[in-house]
């Protein structure tokens, strides 16, 4: 059985007076099962105080480019512009 | 294609990547670029799952609670890692599930350094100081990246990565703190892990063929070898620090390179481990496809559910 | 306790789990009593905790393996504060070392105590089984555990309090995660419901022993220590019909009276033969090296 639980996207306030932001994805079988997941995954480390997630499949992105929209590869799969968290200062060296 | 406008394209492509910008999901690239990407992200992805297993197989017997949880949440760290990855991988058009199947398929490969045993709990310090240093000595390069989703998936491994790898080294020192039988099972367990270490980087440049292209792309920033001399010279102080010995008759400080010279690992042996031939490999591959083939009916279970969720919801709204 | 919310799992130094806590027993509490007590709900975590953790690399999904170590890595945390709970209330219940040994009181009681001193119940022995019998334990535990620990937030005994209002929330959690998986399992396909009705059948014998009191805990319920577990059924049984009824699985029954144990029981030292090897592996490191340094 290789069904897949569809893709969401999770965004994260990471405390009162942020916005949300974009931290990743991740997988469920459902809304809930999204927001349960990112709590999880993405705010173990108490990274937050409130997630949204949405469906992938849900957004409609702008096109980077007007030539865009003819050669991007599977453009309904490939919806995301994903931010991550900003870049932390002290990226680890070791 | 439109020859005109296909070549307009790269020159887009290349000049964003002179500029020193990243990549990002919708923009057009190179069918190459993208091959190369998702073999490099979904090795990435894999080493981090199947990574989990020979130190997972500690958890149960960590010996104080302290190290029970440490251990406990760096392995949930390298789901978490995997899942980051995955997920980078998944802006390329591919699926988590497809990777997977190629995993289980042996097509695709991950880090030869897992398909060792690690059959002494001292292990546990060392993959964090030797495994997870060497690991970063690649990753924190991997933060600049040219494709956006999968250097930001790198900024957040290496930020918690840290963690790991500080705990390992700390659990090492504490056991050279220890027991004369305690600093033995140290120094056995580096004796075994310096040289798979060493072989993390990959194959020499020379037989590398790869690397000069992934770097003009910028999905790579350094050199094998580089990367491998890098991590010697970190590693050496840190292991007088510990008071423990690098097995290589070789090692000495090299005053006119600036470097240390060192002994090269074997490398029919690293050849060998990634072909599937490690000591471990099949166990590990073994171990993922249970889990997944195990897992196939709750996966299934909770997708019917959620079907049934929705078909309820649309029959509420019809009434 | 260990200040904020950030979890003491990540730390890497060595920190005393009740550095800076008031210690002190309160007025007309046996230490030894209370220490027996605290070694019952942190035998019970730390048990389920480490069965959890044997999911760590063998969940369905990898969100599935996050979820689990997180619920796993909350009742180790759970259990570490218990357990050192117990070994400042009574020092004599920590088993002897070697003179000179490192090893702190709550490592001791967890590594060096035998099955026969382990007192929590036997519900959280078995092995895992699948992931229905999984989550259906769990939901079992965490509703009696919620429940107890939720009436424990006003112990007399300031740190058990301090412990039980942490635990609140977390438990709370491993609750939920539970029920919702078993009602996903249980109206999810035809499989799925065969197998979680099963593990909730598996789990279900073990449901007697939670309601027992033992003699310990009715003494320091008296108190105002501790929680009586009798004082706690109706709710565990409510919250579980509850669930059953959203699982469709109401034919379970929540089984109040449920069938009696005879004789003693977990929480007199007498377990299922899993808790033993359980224990051989957990310990096996430790007890090679009483002297250690970890």
């Amino acid at each position: 059985m290789s069904a897949e639980w569809p893709l969401y996207e999770v965004f994260v306030r990471g405390k009162r007076g942020l916005n949300h932001v974009h931290v990743g994805s991740l997988h469920a079988a459902d809304d809930t099962m999204a927001v349960r997941n990112a709590r999880d995954v993405y705010t173990r480390r108490n990274e937050g105080v409130s997630i949204w997630v949405v469906r992938a499949d849900a957004i409609t992105a702008s096109s980077p480019d007007e030539k865009d929209p003819m050669f991007a590869p599977a453009g309904d799969k490939v919806y995301r512009h994903p931010t991550f968290y900003d870049v932390p200062a002290d990226v680890p060296h070791l | 294609m439109d020859t005109i406008v296909q070549e307009d394209l790269q020159e887009q492509f290349e000049a964003t990547l002179a500029r020193g910008d990243r990549i990002e999901p919708r923009d057009w690239m190179p069918d190459d670029y993208r091959a190369t990407l998702v073999r490099q992200i979904a090795q990435h992805a894999h080493s981090e799952i199947i990574g989990m297993q020979p130190e997972g197989a500690w958890i149960s017997r960590a010996p104080s609670l302290r190290r029970k949880a440490t251990l406990l949440a760096k392995v949930q760290d390298e789901a978490g890692h995997g899942l980051y990855l995955y997920s980078a991988a998944e802006t390329l058009g591919t699926s988590r599930g497809e990777l997977t199947e190629k995993l289980l398929a042996g097509r695709q490969k991950y880090s030869s350094i897992f398909a060792y045993p690690t059959p002494s709990y001292a292990d546990v310090g060392t993959i964090g100081w030797l495994v997870d240093g060497a690991a970063i000595c690649n990753q924190v390069p991997l933060c600049r990246t040219s494709y956006g989703p999968y250097g930001r998936a790198m900024i957040r491994v290496c930020k918690e990565e840290s963690f790991h790898q500080r705990q390992g080294f700390e659990l090492l020192m504490t056991m050279m703190q220890g027991t004369d039988e305690q600093r033995a099972m140290v120094q056995e367990s580096v004796d075994r892990f310096w040289w798979p270490a060493l072989m993390m980087f990959g194959p020499p440049d020379a037989d590398s063929p790869n690397t000069a292209r992934s770097m003009a792309w910028g999905i790579k920033r350094d050199t094998n070898d580089d990367l491998r001399q890098k991590f010697v010279d970190m590693t050496v102080p840190q292991a007088e620090r510990l008071g423990v010995r690098l097995p290589d008759d070789g090692l000495v400080w090299n005053e006119a390179r600036g470097h240390h010279d060192f002994t090269p690992p074997d490398w029919d042996e690293l050849a060998a481990v990634v072909r599937g031939d490690g000591p471990c490999s099949a166990e590990r591959l073994a171990h993922r496809r249970r889990a997944h083939e195990d897992g196939a009916w709750v996966r299934e279970a909770a997708l019917a559910f959620a079907a049934r969720a929705e078909a309820d919801r649309a029959g509420e709204g019809a009434r | 306790m260990t200040g904020d919310d950030a979890h003491w799992a990540f730390g890497t130094s060595f920190v005393d789990p009740l550095a800076g806590v008031d210690t002190t027993l309160p007025d007309g509490v046996d230490g030894g009593e209370l220490a027996a007590y605290c070694l019952m709900l942190g035998d019970d975590a730390l048990v389920a905790s480490h069965r959890l953790a044997e999911w760590c690399s063998n969940a369905p999904d990898l969100e599935e393996d996050v979820a689990l170590a997180n619920i796993a890595l909350d009742l180790l945390g759970q259990a570490r504060l218990l357990l050192a709970r117990a070994a400042a209330a009574d020092p004599g219940a920590v088993p002897p070392l070697p003179a000179g040994s490192p090893v702190p009181g709550e490592d001791a009681l967890a590594f060096f105590r035998d099955a026969d001193d382990y007192r929590c119940v036997r519900l959280v022995e078995p092995e895992n089984g699948d992931f229905g019998e999984t989550v259906a334990r769990l939901l079992c535990f965490a509703t009696w555990r919620l429940a107890l620990l939720a009436r424990l937030v006003d112990s007399r005994d300031p740190v058990l309090a301090a412990i039980a209002a942490k635990g609140v929330k977390e438990v709370a959690y491993h609750r939920d995660h539970a029920a919702r998986w078993v009602v996903t399992l249980a109206r999810g396909t035809a499989e799925s419901r065969r197998r979680v009705r099963a593990g909730l059948r598996a789990v279900w014998p073990h449901r007697a022993e939670l309601a027992r009191t033992h003699p310990v805990e009715a003494r320091l319920a008296r108190a105002g220590v501790a929680v009586d577990p009798a004082d706690v059924v109706a709710e565990v049984d409510g919250v579980l019909a509850q669930v059953l009824r959203a699982a469709d699985l109401d034919d379970l029954g929540p089984c109040a009276a449920g069938p009696v144990l005879d004789g003693p029981g977990g929480r007199d030292g007498r377990h299922t033969p899993d808790l033993a090897a359980l224990l051989a592996e957990m310990q096996v490191v430790a007890r090679a090296h009483p002297a250690g340094r970890w």
